[in-house]
């Protein structure tokens, strides 16, 4: 079986490294403005933020094309900005206003796009796995050569329906990506204390899928490995799995004192592995861009988010009737 | 002492079968285990073993008959010592001679008080929406609902059919038999055992606009793929504000069938019916299992499709209509009657009926109301009835706390206080697992003297 650990990098131009840095930007400062609503209590309940993780999706979605489907787990809003979703109807849908995506019926985490194929935003630990081979079977099933990425945590990878779902998707050669972005908690426990064996990208080994583990802070090592991974769905072989090893940087929830692990721990990684920063030191080193160029794009990045921000606190509430609408269609 | 080889029971619900082939012949010696006749069930064709090692003295029952009786003798063995002379003095076997291939569908005798359904449509059933002058044919429960997904299927390409053994098996109860000569295996897809996944992927599949039909062997099993039906499937549309939803049908036998014991003898109507996003069916006759499955895998919605075991095998007239649909949400009033509202559904219905026939004997007019969808209901039908009879009772065979009857109570104190002349009586299963001992078993399911008795109770007679 191949699985081994990689890092190679794919040929990349100076304007799609920049893009990429736009990209991972613009999610950072998306959830640190959501973390801000939160504490001013224009957002409730559930609210789980992406910082620290921005160069998984990234670098899937460059590996990605279009008539891709994508789906996730609850820790969302970073997925949807980066297959394209307006920011202004993400955030609305955080403030649970008209606005959103959901028209506010969804909230935080179950949000959806027909237009950008985003397929939620699930809540229930794993669920979104099945889900996202389902949609690759549709893809088979229609023949058409689309693929699906299906994200799941560390957390999800130790409930059972992963496995059912890896036994089918390998028996029936459907063409999905298991993205596990191994962040390295399950809420509050480390991996450590929750699985077995530390490389997830294993996994798949008893049921004949491919697997590699990927520098999950690098985006040029995410693009490299998405793009081997949806060759290899693409060409029929069937599904594949992508371990990314990365950290989030907040808590689980708005909700979480963090105990599980040390200041000092998250200081290291943002130090010496932000997966922003490493970009930044590329374009500079490279020449591609100069300090100058990435402040004028740090503010543009801070304009929309701003602007999103002002959206979804000015946009109404759902009408009352609104209750009673979408159960059925 | 010759030994009578008897028809066997092959099927929980197998009442007679076909002797389709002899594999002996009179004066062949057999041995134990030897396949003796190939025997075709209501479910499948199987082969049927000796269970005495011996001489065929006679086969009884020539090769090809249709409608053998279960117990009834089919050949005679000669044992050592036996002569031909000893022909006209057998004995019987012990009746449960093993299949060859019970496969994984349990294996007991036919519940023995089983009421039997009408054959027929009966004369005073209010056939709305069938034009007048519309032929009818007998078919089964089993053979309609096959229909209605053949129809479904060749209508439209989107449409597949997944579960455990619906295809190469033809079906653990034999609903999918001949599908998937005709569909192929991209359409009609056998899983591994395997609920909580197949039924994801199958939710993920209906996202991209696929219509998958998901076979549960039973509803029982379901319980393993719970979270998709309800928190995936019946909830995202809402979610997503409208913009994705879930087409799919999750169908299969639910309920008690005969003697499976309490892991595979629950009546799941109540908890699905409580679900918003959730379409819930539970027909009685093959005509409304036909029309109605139809109508659900046309549905955008999720539909939960229950059936019944013990229906399976009842022969229904089911209306000679090209693309014969119900609407789901409709009720239906099999016999009206001015002293009593006597409302059901699913198997309910059997004992409803009988209970309106005895009752009918002694002068007591009921009204039969088949619910046939649960959600939504079409209360308006109940609320009309209960002012004029001023009088009702629900029979289900699901448990008592939280039942659907409870719930058609409670509308019926709402919306039709005033016209209530008696409490509204709840007829149910027990609130008990369900026993295995056929004795306890019987006590555990609705009766219809239980119906007969409330219904006296309601009209204080």
């Amino acid at each position: 079986m191949a699985a081994a650990r990689k890092t190679k990098k794919s040929n990349i131009s100076g304007e799609e490294l920049k893009e990429h840095y736009r990209s991972m930007l613009l999610i950072r400062r998306f959830e640190e403005k959501a973390g801000q609503l939160y504490g001013m209590g224009l957002i409730g309940g559930f609210c789980h933020l992406y910082i620290g993780q921005e160069a998984v999706v990234v670098g899937l979605e460059a590996s990605a094309k279009e008539g891709d489907q994508r789906v996730t787990s609850y820790r969302d809003h970073g997925h949807m900005l980066a297959c394209g979703m307006d920011p202004k109807g993400v955030m609305a849908e955080l403030t649970g206003r008209e606005g959103g995506y959901s028209r506010g019926k969804g909230g935080s985490m179950h949000m959806f796009s027909a237009e950008k194929n985003f397929f939620g935003g699930h809540g229930i630990v794993a669920a979104q796995v099945p889900i996202g081979a389902g949609l690759g079977f549709a893809n088979m099933y229609r023949g058409n050569d689309n693929v699906s990425f299906a994200y799941f945590g560390d957390g999800a990878a130790n409930q059972g329906q992963v496995y059912e779902t890896f036994n089918m998707a390998s028996l029936w050669k459907i063409p999905v990506i298991f993205v596990i972005e191994n962040n390295q908690y399950a809420m509050g426990t480390s991996m450590k204390r929750s699985s077995s064996t530390p490389d997830f990208y294993h996994r798949g080994a008893a049921f004949n899928i491919p697997g590699q583990a990927v520098d999950g802070m690098d985006v040029l090592a995410v693009k490299a490995a998405g793009e081997e991974a949806v060759k290899h769905c693409r060409s029929g072989k069937g599904p594949y799995i992508l371990e990314m090893l990365t950290y989030r940087y907040r808590g689980h929830s708005m909700s979480d004192p963090a105990k599980y692990r040390t200041r000092e721990e998250v200081q290291k990684i943002r130090q010496e592995k932000d997966p922003i920063d490493h970009v930044r030191d590329l374009l500079i080193e490279g020449k591609y861009a100069t300090a100058d160029d990435l402040k004028a794009l740090d503010k543009e990045v801070k304009n929309i988010v701003s602007e999103a921000a002002e959206f979804a606190a000015d946009s109404p509430e759902p009408a009352i009737e609104e209750l009673y609408t979408d159960i059925y269609a | 002492m010759a030994i009578q080889i008897l028809m066997p029971a092959l099927s929980p619900t197998m009442e007679e079968g076909t002797l389709s082939k002899w594999l002996v012949a009179e004066g062949d010696e057999v041995t134990s285990g030897q396949v003796l006749a190939e025997i075709e069930t209501d479910k499948a064709t199987m082969e049927f073993e000796a269970v005495d090692d011996g001489k065929i003295g006679k086969l009884l029952v020539a090769e090809g008959t249709e409608g053998v009786k279960v117990n009834e003798p089919i050949a005679v063995l000669l044992e050592d010592g036996d002569s031909a002379d000893d022909l006209g003095e057998t004995k019987p076997t012990a009746k449960a001679e093993k299949p060859a291939k019970s496969g994984d569908t349990p294996t007991q005798a036919e519940k023995s008080e089983t009421p039997k359904a009408p054959a027929t449509v009966s004369a005073d059933v209010v056939m709305e929406d069938i034009p007048e002058g519309t032929t009818f044919t007998s078919r089964t429960v089993r053979e309609s609902l096959r229909d209605a997904m053949a129809e479904e299927m060749r209508r439209s390409g989107d449409v597949f059919l997944m579960g455990e053994e619906v295809a190469e098996y033809q079906g653990a109860y034999k609903i999918s038999q001949g599908l998937l000569e005709e569909f192929g295996p991209k359409r009609v897809i056998d899983t591994p055992i395997t609920e909580h996944g197949f039924t994801g992927i199958a939710v993920g599949a209906a996202f991209a606009g696929l219509n998958p039909i998901v076979e549960f062997m039973t509803f029982n099993f379901a319980l393993q793929a719970m979270d998709h039906i309800i928190n995936s499937a019946a909830k995202t549309l809402y979610m997503s504000g409208g913009q994705m939803g879930c087409p799919i049908v999750f169908r299969g036998a639910n309920g008690a069938a005969a003697r499976v014991g309490a892991q595979h003898s629950h009546d799941f109507a109540a908890w699905y019916s409580q679900v918003p996003g959730l379409k819930v069916v539970m027909p009685y006759s093959a005509a409304d299992a036909k029309g109605l499955l139809k109508s659900a895998i046309r549905d955008p919605n999720p539909v939960v499709f229950l059936e019944n075991e013990i229906l399976y095998g009842r022969s229904f007239d089911v209306p000679d209509i090209e693309d014969f649909t119900v609407p789901i949400g409709k009720a239906k009033i099999w016999r009206s009657g001015d002293d009593v509202t006597i409302v059901s559904f699913g198997i309910g219905m059997q004992y409803a009926l009988e209970a309106a026939d005895r009752l009918a004997e002694e002068g007591i007019s009921a009204e039969v109301i088949d619910l046939r969808s649960l959600r939504p209901m079409d209360t308006e039908t109940i609320i009309k009835s209960v002012k004029k009879t001023n009088r009702c009772v629900t029979v289900e065979e699901g448990f008592p706390v939280c039942s659907v009857g409870n719930h058609i109570s409670s509308v019926l104190m709402q919306q039709a206080f005033d016209y209530l002349d008696a409490p509204v009586i709840n007829c149910t299963g027990k609130d008990v697992p369900m026993p295995y001992a056929a004795n306890l078993e019987r006590l555990a399911l609705v009766t219809t003297d239980e119906v007969v008795d409330a219904v006296k109770a309601v009209t204080y007679r």
